[in-house]
């Protein structure tokens, strides 16, 4: 008998595997929601599977009686722009404060203990602020997500960025190079992939920031949507949209992992 | 063709001892080999000589004139390890030299420079037999390809002085003894200086003109803080000289015809 460790389940077994936990939460759900619906048909804790696809129906296919717009789409395309242009900041701002932190002593110096403080403090705390700040519209929200994942992407591209070993560093300035072309020529490049990792691990905190905003102060958005469907106890509209929700960020991740694999073919290639 | 003295050079961390007194003397177009157990501060030297570190005392002349205290294109170099970009292939790599001269903001080239810069990098790395490589990303590439790309980078800028730091420690000997041979041809035909530290004494005195050795001379135990290594031995390698300069060999190639 080999080792537990030692031992690997083929193709098959795998992907039979990698299915059981959801088909055992499926099943479980099912079991108890018919449990709950054999006591009392209109129990709205746990919708059975035609009441979930009359809400889904509503929602996404047909036009909201009083607006006229398809509320799914509406409310993925609101908080999708809010996430985008968050991230969007966050990775910029993160991608040059990492990169100088790491590469050059003044700035780190000027810089490191700062973005640490920043990083401490939680930004559902500082919430209220951009609200008194910024207004209760998009740009609060957009700001949450982008403060939120900015100091963590700093600091992780520029511990990243600190591990460029120095002998690539110092090759560089035998070539002639200056600060500015080894930034342009050396770092950025080996660092960019380095980023959408960064941006990667940080998208579920992305996520999390833009719902608790969405929560508290809109008029659209999946994270509204939710929070409103609470007060009507309407589980037949908030799973789906977590479920959703949840479609939509492992989506994202996957996109920015192919596009790391097609874009920086020479992290991948021969090892 | 640059002569270089070490005057006096000591290198102190803290209140360890690393260097100390060091003195030579080396003649343009030596190639120098350092060896000496691990240790001993032989890159600690090869360091200062690029200008990552500076000498704690006493000072190092390049034909004269004390060098800059940070590395720049005089100086070439090769690593063991992380010589070469892992994000560019082997042309890019040797052609990044060329750009980095030639276009100070951009650091790229277009058009016709970028062709002539091709080609001179096609060239040298068809010099250390890469050029069915060119395309490939150093991950691509064997223990020995990587070190040979490194060199064909360093010497596209045309270093007065090359200095490899156990250039070929992690090779296997087939390997090792096939890049030799492709150092000690560009060694003759570029006439530069070469500094190599190894800890093989037998590459060292295949390879080099002159064997320097470094060491600890006070070695008990309440001394070895306060004493560092110096130069122990310094051989001429017997029946090797120094390659005539690349301007001398024309006129004597012309003058035994």
């Amino acid at each position: 008998m080999r080792r537990l460790i030692n031992r690997q389940p083929d193709v098959v077994v795998r992907f039979g595997l990698m299915l059981l936990p959801f088909v055992a939460v499926i099943i479980a759900y099912m079991i108890a929601s018919e449990a709950r619906l054999s006591v009392n048909p209109n129990d709205k804790l746990l919708p059975g599977w035609s009441t979930i696809a009359a809400a889904i129906e509503r929602m996404a296919f047909l036009p909201d009686q009083r607006t006229g717009s398809y509320l799914l789409l509406q409310d993925t395309v609101s908080s999708l722009s809010r996430l985008g242009i968050g991230v969007a900041v966050a990775t910029v701002i993160g991608g040059i404060f990492g990169i100088l932190q790491g590469l050059i002593p003044y700035f780190r110096a000027t810089f490191n203990a700062f973005t640490g403080v920043l990083s401490m403090i939680p930004p559902l705390a500082v919430l209220p602020i951009l609200f008194i700040i910024f207004g209760l519209g998009e740009l609060a929200k957009v700001v949450l997500v982008a403060v939120g994942i900015a100091p963590f992407i700093i600091r992780d591209l520029a511990l990243r960025t600190e591990e460029i070993p120095h002998e690539e560093i110092i090759k560089a300035q035998t070539l002639g190079a200056s600060t500015w072309q080894i930034i342009l020529r050396i770092v950025v490049p080996q660092m960019l992939p380095r980023l959408i990792d960064g941006v990667r691990l940080s998208l579920g905190a992305a996520w999390l920031f833009l719902i608790a905003a969405e929560a508290i102060a809109s008029d659209s958005g999946l994270g509204y949507r939710i929070f409103l469907m609470r007060r009507y106890l309407a589980m037949d509209v908030i799973l789906p949209y977590v479920a959703w929700i949840t479609l939509l960020a492992f989506t994202l991740d996957l996109a920015l992992r192919l596009f790391q694999r097609i874009a920086f073919r020479w992290m991948y290639r021969g090892n | 063709m640059t002569r270089v003295t070490v005057e006096n050079v000591w290198k102190v961390y803290g209140d360890q001892t690393v260097l100390e007194n060091i003195n030579l003397e080396i003649e343009p177009g030596s190639f120098i080999a350092l060896v000496g157990p691990s240790g001993c501060g032989k890159s600690t030297f090869l360091r200062m000589m690029l200008g990552d570190e500076a000498p704690s005392r006493g000072r190092i002349l390049l034909d004269g004139e004390e060098l800059d205290a940070e590395p720049s294109p005089d100086r070439g170099v090769v690593f063991q390890k992380y010589s070469v970009f892992p994000h560019l292939t082997a042309l890019q790599n040797v052609m990044l030299g060329l750009e980095f001269a030639a276009s100070p903001v951009m650091a790229r080239l277009f058009g016709s420079r970028k062709r002539a810069a091709k080609a001179e990098a096609l060239d040298m790395l068809t010099c250390v037999g890469l050029g069915h490589a060119v395309h490939k990303y150093p991950s691509e590439l064997s223990g020995g390809m990587q070190q040979r790309l490194a060199i064909a980078q360093a010497l596209i800028k045309k270093p007065k002085i090359l200095l490899l730091d156990e250039p070929f420690g992690a090779l296997d000997p087939g390997i090792r003894a096939e890049v030799h041979e492709i150092l000690l041809r560009l060694w003759r035909d570029e006439g530069m200086t070469v500094f190599m530290v190894t800890h093989d004494l037998s590459e060292a005195f295949k390879l080099g003109t002159r064997v320097i050795a470094f060491d600890r001379v006070r070695t008990r135990p309440e001394e070895m803080k306060a004493y560092g290594a110096t130069v122990t031995f310094d051989l001429k390698v017997d029946g090797k000289s120094v390659p005539p300069r690349p301007e001398i060999r024309d006129v004597l190639a012309v003058a035994a015809q």
